[in-house]
């Protein structure tokens, strides 16, 4: 696509068709106050490139970025290894795009790789079917609840208080938005909340974490069970996508829905995002499924082909009655998703779940040496939570000027709640030095 | 026993208290090939004019309404396995649901066959 500038011949062409003389008459109608004239105070008007690069590279190098030290960073992100394969890959111009093609049957290959990719995530969520990606993790959860107040035609959803809080607060905003009601259970450390108790005739959803944001691993077989007596759907995230190596998959345990973050597979931290959301539902469900489907075919010669199927669910057939407002997918971190996943195959993909979590089982032995520190956990996978006889952000801080992340505390994510709660992550990425680091420098500042 | 149309190209065929409920031949050429229809649940309280089941072909996916107010007593179960009987037989075997009308007056304002064919023609 070619992409042209406009001359100012081309802007007085527009505005005098428009009937305005100027483009700030465009802004009419924002009142002035919210208006700014003018330059923005303190902000440099021109600089030039090298002396922009040196410093935004100062600014940048005040952030401790973690790969270069010791991190213990997780609840909903997670640091892996990303074979340099995956990279040059990606970028091969047959396959690198950021979405579906808007005609896409002619770009075979991006749909058979979306294909393969639909293909992937059913089989570790343990669903009938999956959709060509959402835009993260959260995005997907929120959706989910969409889809079940869709089925159920009810419009009330239980949150677990042992779901990510990001996950939540985007769920909130949609249901703010577009009418429907959220019951957030409080945050639930150690568990034991009573779900079922909140669930009643107008409960379109259940929606629970495995693991959970504190890391603990649950069974809801008996939740899935008893949310189906009375009619509610179950709706199971995942943030680390990896513990589908290891721990029974959703969709063995009875979930309806599954929205996971595929960060993990594929997908640097960057920041917190493009991330990719994992979409999975039972067949009966596909017709209220949003996002887009690649499906499998054959040709008028019985050739296979791939085309995208289910298009009426979608924004450009079915107007406002769509499922969803998603018209594309995550391509691009969908295919470095099942890039990697594919180089690793089930049984690389199953070592690496396995030795995340002795990374992780080795951390919790070492740190629970040290006086003062308790770990919650009874089951874990690459992530669990342990209490401080001090405020955990304070510690964090003062790990970081050793150089060291040391973990989220739950107070960052719960709004002040929970301070001495400290969530660690450890994966193949963590080194026994890096545990040292951390073991040593937790006794010192505790 | 009569038959009436609606605007949106559905019927209603009347008998006694109950009527069924399906949508025009018209209906189903512009359609093309159904492909999934959704109906809608037995025991649920359907308003006149508005949404009661949805008809997806390879072209496009529409709302079905109800062409009187009442309840839905039974629906076209053969629909689900055989979605096509919507385009062999609209208004014979591809009803869509039955149900129990609360207003039988509200008919009054609907088509009938003539008035239907003429409404159609003048579509075209």
């Amino acid at each position: 696509m070619r992409y042209l500038p406009l001359t100012e011949a081309d802007r007085h062409a527009m505005l005098a068709a428009v009937g305005v003389s100027s483009v700030e008459d465009l802004f009419r109608d924002v009142p002035s106050a919210a208006r700014r004239s003018g330059p923005v105070e303190g902000l440099p008007n021109h600089a030039g490139e090298l002396e922009v690069e040196r410093q935004l590279a100062a600014m940048a190098g005040r952030n401790i970025p973690a790969g270069s030290v010791p991190s213990f960073l997780g609840a909903g992100a997670y640091r892996h290894h990303v074979p340099a394969t995956v990279d040059h890959m990606v970028q091969r111009g047959e396959f690198l795009t950021a979405y579906t093609p808007y005609q896409p049957e002619i770009s075979q290959g991006t749909l058979q790789v979306l294909f393969e990719f639909q293909t992937q995530v059913a089989l570790l969520t343990g669903m009938d079917v999956a959709n060509a990606s959402m835009y993260d993790g959260a995005t997907a959860c929120a959706e989910a609840v969409m889809m079940a107040n869709r089925i159920t035609r009810r419009k009330k959803a239980v949150l677990s208080g042992g779901l990510h809080p990001h996950y939540r607060d985007t769920t909130k905003t949609d249901a703010h938005f577009i009418g429907f009601d959220v019951v957030a259970m409080p945050a639930a450390p150690k568990g034991g909340e009573d779900l079922m108790a909140q669930v009643d005739a107008d409960t379109a959803c259940v929606v629970v974490q495995n693991p959970d944001v504190f890391g603990h691993v649950r069974d809801y077989t008996a939740l899935a069970r008893m949310c189906q007596a009375k009619g509610a759907l179950l709706i199971v995230v995942v943030t680390e996508a990896l513990s589908l190596g290891l721990l029974t998959p959703p969709g063995e345990m009875g979930a309806d829905i599954v929205a996971a973050e595929g960060q993990s597979l594929g997908n640097a931290l960057s920041f917190g995002g493009p991330y990719v959301g994992l979409f999975a539902v039972k067949e009966k469900y596909v017709r209220q499924m949003p996002g887009r489907l690649c499906g499998q075919t054959v040709d008028a010669d019985g050739r296979r082909g791939f085309v995208l199927t289910l298009s009426t669910r979608e924004q450009h057939i079915r107007r406002e009655k769509a499922t969803s407002n998603i018209c594309t997918n995550a391509g691009l971190c969908a295919l470095a998703f099942s890039i990697h996943l594919s180089l690793l195959g089930e049984e690389g993909f199953t070592n690496l779940a396995r030795l995340n979590h002795a990374k992780a089982v080795q951390l919790a032995d070492r740190l629970s040496g040290v006086k003062g520190v308790e770990v919650l956990n009874d089951a874990f996978f690459n992530e669990f939570t342990v209490t401080l006889p001090r405020d955990a952000a304070e510690v964090v801080e003062e790990l970081a000027k050793r150089r060291i992340l040391g973990g989220v505390p739950a107070s960052r994510l719960f709004a002040g709640e929970l301070p001495e709660h400290l969530i660690l992550a450890a994966t193949e990425t963590n080194t026994d030095s890096d545990m040292d680091a951390l073991t040593k420098a937790l006794a010192e500042v505790l | 026993m009569t038959v009436k149309y609606t605007k949106d190209h559905e019927w209603i065929r009347v008998e006694g208290d109950t009527a069924t409920v399906g949508v025009s031949d018209y209906a189903q050429h512009q359609l093309g090939d159904v492909v999934f229809v959704e109906l809608p649940d037995v025991g649920r309280t359907l308003a006149q004019g508005k949404e009661a089941a949805v008809v997806e072909s390879v072209k496009a996916a529409s709302e079905v309404f109800a062409p009187a107010s009442g309840e839905v007593t039974e629906v076209n179960a053969d629909l689900e396995g055989e979605p096509a009987k919507v385009n062999s037989g609209a208004e014979t075997d591809g009803w869509f649901f039955r149900m129990r009308l609360s207003n039988p007056a509200e008919l009054d304002g609907l088509m009938d066959a003539a008035a239907y064919k003429d409404y159609v023609e003048g579509l075209q």
